[in-house]
């Protein structure tokens, strides 16, 4: 089924292509982000409406408007005298012979020549553009009012790291649980997980209160859940794999210049911090908030030349430390170890927080298991290339709040920046979720490889999230416009062009059964004992 | 003179140009209304034209008839009183030719040659200004025309007149104004002032 749209008057491949509609077709029929396709005399384009205005043959037309209470005035004007223009991005291109058609859609280099005829683009355009679902595309959702699956490459999305960015309430932790299932099934990374608000592990809720079930209850078999807070885990009937507890000898002084914004501490005391390392050695954070106001103490502080003040707001701010309820002075097991077993035997870790949602906790665990992690996996990625080996299963590290730790001001210095922008070297990525992605270096923002935005309404947000990416301005009006639930806009590397999606159904019995069916017969007996349950 | 040998024949061409001619109509004001299809023939060319003007005047130029209804109770009086004033006036209609039709094919353009005077002329039938009204091209003529009335005047009676032979005369005119709105793209008074005309 093709409908004509309308014919290419002009543009440029820089903004786009101005289509006139044909008069049968409404502007009000039309929406940003829909696709179209273009038939040029020797090739035809995909794109992307981006924009929808209204034209005047005669500008007094606007200044004088006709009677339009009469049907023939308003019969006649439609379509003549005004109509409706669209503003097309064309992405892809796809050459009318038989060489071009085997290579597949390419990237434009051109524009569609005059008066090329527009239609609206097919299922099986779609189709041709993302492929369809097999072994290593996953379906995220579909395009606006099409019922065509676009399908995500995830073999091609894990080899860089990737944000999903959008408001509070958009539908980004739904889309995450989505992504997170794709890659559990159709890749073969494996992802550590920091769940900030205990949504990912065993079960979340929609905005409108109702319970989902997250990944432990879909793949009980591929995901263990670790928490930081047992009690917590317990009250909400989770089973946990594994109890975190750091000791305090784990934590460096990195840990606390990342702390340093939200545990407001001064320059020099974070320069303390490396010098009390290097004087007590590894146990130094037990020693310091041990030093009592003992001349021994002076004595100390004054051979380390660190003033009396800075002395006392750094130790405020390890005391804040100290008194998180899973920092134990020695800590029963290595949760680092524990972590690595899970991964490499392709099981995915989610760590909960439990009732420490504070940023304080969030920071100073994702940071020390990420930095420790890392350290683990550059070790053996260069054992491999050194000999040849096994590498390491791809890690995929997910992270929440995601500007506390790649904000410029520490984007350098954290484990994350680094991962960010080291990129696929030791086989670790981040799959980073946000709020305020202008809070986000844009060094760390340019190296992100596939980004999927949900509305964001910010202007400062809504450019760091484009930043760098052709068409931005056109990009702009579909991303300020998407639906405030369950809509997308996806673009990078893992996509041959920016689509808009509506995300797949989640939550539903239907919805997991479908999620589930790649995985094996336990799980597919398990949805089906849910239907049961829910039918009686 | 009579009429009898075709009921449609209306008149007879006495003056010709490229562009238009001028019949004289058999009986007194018995011409076509304001923007119908009339046709002539010179050979094998039909010509096709519109009439844009009427007029009767007395027979003899630069007389002046005088007021004779004084006494008279009506207007029909008058002439019954002096049946010769049918024959002292005549009625003529202008036309503007708008497409000829050569080897039973239409062309909405100018004939190469003029009519040839008296040519008869004849009022086209509805089935023929339907024919003859598939294609809009003969709008640009009546549009760009210098005449004695006002273009906009011609191009609303035509259309009109045109549309009683349709059925369906709100599609037709419909159709006819957008193909107006395209031509006068740039003249928004003018298309206002067609469009009040025709608005069925």
């Amino acid at each position: 089924m093709t409908e004509r749209l309308g014919i290419v008057t002009s543009g440029s491949l820089e903004k786009g292509v101005e289509v006139k509609l044909d008069r049968p077709v409404s502007v009000e029929d039309m929406a940003v982000g829909r696709y179209v396709t273009v038939e040029g005399q020797k090739r035809r384009f995909f794109g992307m409406i981006t924009d929808i205005s209204l034209g005047v043959t005669d500008p007094r037309l606007a200044i004088t408007p006709p009677d339009v209470s009469d049907d023939f005035i308003a019969e006649v004007l439609a379509g003549t005298a005004t109509y409706g223009t669209l503003r097309v991005m064309p992405y892809l291109t796809i050459g009318g012979d038989a060489a071009s058609m085997l290579e597949g859609p390419q990237p434009v280099k051109t524009v569609p020549s005059h008066f090329s005829v527009v239609n609206l683009a097919s299922q099986r355009d779609v189709e041709l553009v993302f492929g369809r679902e097999d072994e290593r595309r996953f379906y995220l959702g579909t395009p606006l009012d099409m019922e065509t699956k676009i399908c995500l490459n995830l073999e091609e999305l894990v080899k860089r790291s990737n944000g999903v960015f959008g408001k509070s309430g958009t539908g980004k932790t739904f889309l995450t649980r989505i992504l997170l299932i794709g890659m559990l099934q159709k890749s073969t990374a494996v992802n550590l997980l920091f769940d900030m608000h205990s949504e990912y592990g065993w079960a979340g809720s929609s905005e409108g209160g109702r319970v989902v079930k997250s990944l432990k209850q879909l793949f009980p078999s591929s995901v263990a859940v670790f928490t930081l807070d047992e009690e917590s885990s317990r009250r909400r009937k989770v089973s946990t794999d594994f109890v975190v507890r750091i000791g305090y000898d784990e934590i460096e002084p990195e840990d606390v210049t990342l702390l340093r914004q939200t545990l407001n501490l001064t320059e020099p005391a974070v320069e303390a911090v490396y010098q009390l390392r290097r004087r007590l050695g590894k146990n130094w954070l037990q020693s310091t908030l041990d030093l009592r106001e003992s001349e021994e103490a002076k004595e100390l502080l004054r051979e380390l030349n660190i003033h009396e003040s800075t002395f006392q707001n750094l130790l405020r701010g390890l005391q804040t430390i100290g008194r998180l309820p899973f920092l134990v002075p020695q800590a029963p097991d290595n949760p680092v170890k524990s972590a690595l077993d899970y991964l490499d035997r392709g099981i995915n870790v989610v760590l909960e927080f439990g009732r420490y949602t504070d940023i304080t906790a969030y920071v100073l665990v994702a940071n020390l298991l990420t930095r420790r992690i890392h350290a683990q996996y550059r070790d053996r990625m260069e054992r491999a290339m050194g000999e040849a080996g096994a590498r390491p299963r791809p890690l995929v590290i997910t992270i929440e709040e995601a500007h506390k730790f790649l904000n410029p001001e520490v984007s350098s210095q954290t484990i994350f920046g680094t991962i960010a922008r080291e990129m696929r070297k030791y086989n670790v990525t981040l799959l980073v979720i946000d709020q305020r992605p202008s809070g986000i270096d844009s060094e760390v923002m340019s190296q992100m490889g596939t980004k999927i935005a949900c509305l964001l309404d910010n202007e400062r947000d809504i450019d760091s999230v484009l930043a760098g990416v052709s068409g931005k301005s056109e990009l702009k009006s579909v991303l300020a416009r998407l639906e405030s639930r369950q809509q997308a806009l996806i673009f990078g590397h893992a996509l041959p062009m920016p689509v808009v999606i509506k995300t797949r159904e989640y939550g539903s019995v239907r919805s997991y059964k479908e999620l589930t069916s790649g995985e094996g017969p336990e799980t597919k007996e398990q949805a089906e004992k849910d239907i049961e349950e829910l039918w009686g | 003179m009579s009429t009898s040998t075709h009921p449609d024949r209306v008149g007879e061409v006495i003056a010709a140009s490229t562009t238009d001619f001028v019949a004289q109509c058999y009986e007194l004001y018995q011409s076509p209304p304001l923007g119908s299809l009339v046709k002539t023939r010179d050979g094998s060319v039909e010509l096709y034209g519109v009439v844009y003007n009427a007029t009767t005047t007395s027979l003899e130029p630069g007389r002046r008839p005088i007021a004779r209804g004084k006494d008279e109770a009506s207007e029909e009086g008058i002439y019954r009183q002096s049946p010769q004033l049918m024959k002292l006036f005549r009625s003529e209609f202008s036309t503007l030719v708008v497409g000829h039709r050569q080897d039973d094919r239409l062309y909405h353009y100018l004939p190469p040659k003029p009519a040839r005077i008296h040519g008869f002329v004849y009022l086209c039938p509805p089935a023929e200004v339907k024919d003859f009204s598939q294609s809009f091209d003969f709008l640009n003529i009546l549009i760009s025309n210098p005449l004695p009335i006002s273009n906009d005047e011609l191009v609303a009676a035509v259309l009109r007149q045109m549309s009683q032979a349709y059925e369906d005369q709100h599609d037709f005119l419909v159709a006819a104004a957008r193909e107006l709105a395209i031509l006068l793209s740039g003249q928004l008074s003018q298309l206002k002032a067609i469009l009040g005309r025709i608005r069925p």
